[in-house]
């Protein structure tokens, strides 16, 4: 257990919590604001980099499993692609979101652009995490008077 | 009239201190402090496009460029060294290939449409259509993400699969998958 770096470890249980809001904002409220699945997936992904970081891989590795995320990675583009397989079955064209309410295409487009983004965030932050695994584990200890 | 004068002066700020960062990173050693640096280069790149009005763009540099980059660039570091080694003074062709390259360039951008403007190519094609029509046939405020999720639904399919395939790219390559497969089939 790594006693040192106080304020380091502080000020990130402080701040990966805020992160994780802001990242679950930026994904639901891209029809408004700028952002996306891509920038949310990317800041939802800073959330568990930092705790790694900070707290070492072992740690959140606990958290957010590799076999999870390697999951995660495909899923996010399965409800991508599945959305536009759900609208083909309703009759309409690949990824034509006027397909969920046909009475009103406009809230259709909303669901779907709503759900094809929490894919896309879902892929993103699942590669990031993937990757930031890859390279963390294969780093061997650092002391700190290396850096 | 200050506004632009003002927009004019953000500008040469943010472009002087890109240059410096790129001039200090190209003349460190230390590679840690390059990787900071880079990240900064990235900060201010987010900050251009600002000016520039592309917030979403700017959104995903700065989450990117000067986020997740810098994270992997000191992973690699860890990795490898974190010292440049001092490289033999290069020739007069490197900078032969830069200047001519860079004149090529600059050359280049004579014939395009100066910045805003409505007649230029980019604003003439389908963007008006999209202006118009999205708020009727989408109904959401930010134009970007109806382009981006609906109108070109297919894109950016297209782009989360190549984040998927390189993320599955980078497993295989370094996460030592293989390995470890290989190690439980010389158990057997």
């Amino acid at each position: 257990m790594i006693r040192h770096h106080l304020i380091l470890r502080v000020i990130t249980k402080m701040l990966i919590g805020p992160i994780m809001l802001f990242a679950l904002y930026v994904q639901f409220h891209g029809d408004y604001s700028p952002g996306g699945g891509f920038q949310a997936g990317v800041i939802m992904a800073v959330a568990f980099i930092i705790y790694g970081v900070v707290f070492g891989l072992a740690t959140v590795q606990q958290v957010f499993p590799p076999w999870l995320v390697h999951k995660l990675l495909a899923l996010g583009v399965l409800i991508y692609a599945g959305t536009g397989v759900v609208s083909l079955f309703l009759g309409y064209g690949y990824l034509d979101y006027g397909a969920f309410t046909p009475d009103h295409p406009e809230h259709g487009q909303h669901w779907g652009i709503l759900v094809v983004e929490l894919g896309v965030g879902v892929t993103v932050t699942g590669v990031m995490v993937a990757i930031y695994y890859a390279f963390a584990a294969r780093t061997p200890a650092i002391s700190d008077e290396d850096w | 009239m200050t506004g632009i004068a003002m927009t004019t002066f953000i500008d040469i700020v943010l472009f002087s201190m890109l240059v410096a960062t790129a001039i200090a990173i190209v003349r460190m050693r230390s590679l840690f402090a390059v990787v900071m640096l880079a990240g900064v280069f990235s900060l201010l790149s987010a900050l251009l496009l600002v000016t520039l009005d592309a917030v979403d763009v700017a959104f995903t540099e700065a989450a990117v460029g000067a986020g997740i980059s810098t994270v992997l660039m000191l992973g690699t570091l860890a990795l490898t060294s974190r010292s440049e080694l001092a490289s033999r003074p290069a020739g007069l062709t490197p900078l032969l290939v830069v200047i001519v390259t860079g004149a090529a360039l600059v050359y280049g951008t004579l014939d395009m449409p100066n910045f805003g403007d409505p007649n230029a190519p980019a604003s003439t094609h389908v963007a008006p259509d999209y202006i118009a029509q999205s708020p009727a046939e989408i109904g959401v405020p930010n134009i970007v993400t109806a382009i981006l999720a609906s109108y070109r639904g297919y894109d950016t399919l297209g782009e989360t699969g190549v984040v998927f395939t390189a993320g599955i790219g980078v497993l295989l390559l370094i996460s030592g998958l293989r390995r470890r497969r290989r190690e439980e089939g010389d158990e057997e």
